[in-house]
């Protein structure tokens, strides 16, 4: 197993910076799976982040000036690593202008990722600042845990509203209740509502617009066959969409989201290199 | 005592009491004939600090007529004196500290703008002279960079790491986070950062080394070197012996001592980067054991005059040979007070913070017992030196 790779222009760093410093607000510890062509950062949904599953997919060559990787076998030419994001986003940090950041699969006292940034000095020789992020080799037969999702056969399909507004309003709405609903429909129309014993507020938006799924949704009812106003609505844990929307930092360039009626809100942001899926299970 | 500190002096004088803040719980304040001594020292004796201000640092420096006048306070009192550090330099015009024998107290008034004054009666408490023993002069290694190179090195290190390891070799200095041996260690995130010699505006290495010192402690230092602009300097020997980090100018001395992890738990070849396995460290409880002495910066107790950075007296330079084994050292008697009892064993393990007596019994009861070295069984005929 061998990976080794090099970023050296400037934009690419900051850009990656900021996916692992968004992953590593979403969740503590996460998959990361190296392929030839891709990265991905996994996390599973389970009892222990209660059912959250997340899907960020990087492509490569738009961040890496140099990429080689050795998977586990010629036929399994892949490697899945356990590793914690912050500890990512901690040795990327201070190596933001740096001159080249080379990042490297090896054997310390354990498995790690090793970083090495070259960076500016006042001498003719670099600064060398180098991160050992301790990491865990997931074994193949793990493997299909950390499988890319199925998109939901959805019932609704919505742009959101602009993520500033989106997330002013559920941070208010969460000092009020610990579960929101979040209801869209084809008509562009989406409304987020919390309801307590002694409060019930509803925002609502208008002209979001929906994605133009077509035939090649896995949605089973075409568009046409659905009543455009009614509503498809997925109640969740209040914090949990929280937490995703203040991870995000930078506006992507399409963000939607996919509601599966009473079962699953799923969340799609789409940013020129990277594409972003958020999944959060609807709770009675 | 009367001195007066005008102009931008009363933002650096703040900003001394500041950086000692992040050693001590108080501040020890010294008239001495080079000037005024402002000292602080942690409770486990691991990291001492003092800035010697000289009388040009003054407009008017006036010593007290009691020539072993001396006092400590707690310095979070002093600090709200100088606070809010940004308008300070907009504001006050001058500053003044009188001592008010009769009263036992320390008058600090502030005058500022518009004619407005600021007085503050702080109440202090007699103690004895805090002076630890060090020498500079005698250190094989010396390094000295601007302090952008120092706080630009430190950002690559969390906030809250504690210890950290300097090795240098005969052109390059290496800073690693140090992490202790135990069940978490293996997994913890290592960085290190490697500077060439280039980069420093001194460097003097005469032997391969590597000592482990407390970076928190060293905060404050940092941030007074970076806004006075002073190149900061490095002095330390082998593992064992304290590092002294010091800033100067015609005014002011700054020196921050820290102990450093002692020999045994530290290997010697350590410059391979490439190598960057952690140190096989013994267990905290190994610590306990007789070296004892290089977890702690020995503490004059004695009315020994002059500022730190003079080497005191030939007695002490011919005991050089012991300041190896030990951090400081004075007579026989007092290592041999350090080494027995229970209140030592409390010292060394404390460097690492794995054991921490509760802060209330500690400056009184180091205070107590730095005297009680001076005076130990096979001392008790001789008179008090303190």
């Amino acid at each position: 197993m061998k990976f080794r790779a090099k970023i050296i222009d400037v934009g690419c760093l900051n850009h990656f910076t900021r996916v692992v410093n968004t992953v590593s607000r979403l969740t503590k510890a996460c998959v990361l799976r190296l392929t030839c062509d891709h990265l991905y950062f996994v996390l599973s949904g389970r009892v222990a982040t209660g059912g959250v599953s997340m899907w960020c997919e990087l492509s490569q060559v738009n961040f890496f000036d140099e990429f080689q990787l050795e998977g586990v076998s010629a036929d399994a030419n892949e490697i899945f690593l356990e590793v914690a994001p912050e500890n990512f986003s901690r040795a990327l940090k201070t190596a933001q202008n740096a001159k080249s950041v080379k990042i490297k699969l090896t054997k310390k006292t354990c498995p790690c990722l090793t970083l090495a940034a070259e960076l500016p000095s006042l001498s003719s020789v670099s600064r060398v600042v180098t991160h050992d992020i301790p990491v865990d080799v997931i074994p193949r037969r793990l493997w299909h845990d950390f499988r890319e999702p199925q998109m939901p056969d959805f019932d609704v399909s919505i742009y959101l509203p602009p993520l500033k507004t989106m997330k002013s309003v559920v941070d208010r709405m969460k000092n009020l209740s610990n579960y929101l609903v979040l209801e869209a429909n084809l008509n562009g129309e989406m409304n987020l509502k919390i309801e307590t014993d002694l409060v019930s507020v509803t925002t609502h938006f208008k002209e979001l617009g929906n994605p133009p799924w077509g035939d090649d949704g896995s949605q089973s009812s075409s568009p046409t066959h659905r009543d455009p106003d009614l509503m498809a609505e997925a109640r969740v844990d209040i914090k949990k969409l929280q937490q995703f929307l203040m991870g995000q930092q930078v506006n992507p360039s399409k963000a939607m989201c996919n509601i599966v009626h009473r079962r699953i809100l799923h969340l799609i942001f789409l940013h020129e290199d990277v594409s972003l899926q958020y999944f959060i299970p609807a709770v009675e | 005592m009367d001195c007066v500190a005008t102009g931008g002096n009363v933002k650096v004088l703040a900003k001394a009491i500041h950086s000692l803040s992040r050693i001590g719980e108080e501040l020890y304040l010294e008239p001495v004939e080079d000037g005024l001594a402002l000292r602080s020292v942690n409770s486990s004796r691991s990291a001492f600090a003092c800035f010697l201000l000289s009388p040009l640092f003054f407009q008017r420096f006036q010593a007290p007529s009691d020539q072993s006048f001396r006092c400590k306070m707690p310095i979070k009192s002093v600090q709200a004196v100088f606070k809010s550090l940004a308008s300070l330099d907009r504001s006050v015009e001058k500053c003044r500290i009188q001592l008010n024998s009769e009263k036992s107290r320390l008058t600090i008034t502030l005058h500022c703008k518009h004619g407005l004054l600021k007085t503050h009666n702080l109440s202090f408490q007699d103690c004895e002279s805090l002076q630890a023993v060090f020498d500079k002069d005698s250190c094989a290694n010396v390094l000295q960079a601007q302090p952008r190179l120092m706080v630009d090195t430190v950002l690559h290190f969390p906030p809250s790491l504690e210890e950290v390891n300097l090795s240098v070799s005969s052109d390059r200095v290496w800073l690693r986070n140090h992490v202790e041996d135990d069940a978490d260690s293996s997994r913890a995130m290592m960085t290190e950062l490697c500077l060439s010699a280039e980069e420093f505006d001194h460097f003097a290495v005469s032997t391969q080394t590597s000592i482990t010192f407390c970076l928190k402690e060293l905060r404050g230092l940092l941030v007074f070197a970076e806004s006075s602009g002073l190149p900061i300097s490095m002095y330390f020997d082998e593992p064992g012996s304290p590092v002294i980090l010091s800033v100067t100018d015609s005014v002011l001395e700054g020196n921050f001592v820290l102990a450093t992890l002692s020999e045994e738990s530290h290997p010697k070849n350590h410059v391979n980067s490439n190598t960057k396995c952690p140190d096989t460290e013994q267990p905290p409880d190994d610590f306990m054991s007789d070296d004892m002495d290089s977890f702690l910066i020995a503490m004059e107790t004695s009315e020994l005059p002059g500022p730190s950075h003079v080497p005191t007296s030939p007695p002490r330079l011919s005991n050089r040979k012991d300041n190896r084994k030990h951090s400081f050292s004075e007579e026989e008697q007092e290592e041999e007070a350090l080494t027995e009892g229970p209140p030592n064993k409390k010292f060394c393990s404390l460097f690492f913070g794995s054991v921490l007596p509760t802060p209330s019994h500690m400056p009184n009861q180091t205070m107590q017992s730095q005297e009680v070295l001076a005076s130990d069984s096979e001392d008790e005929n001789e008179p008090q030196t303190s």
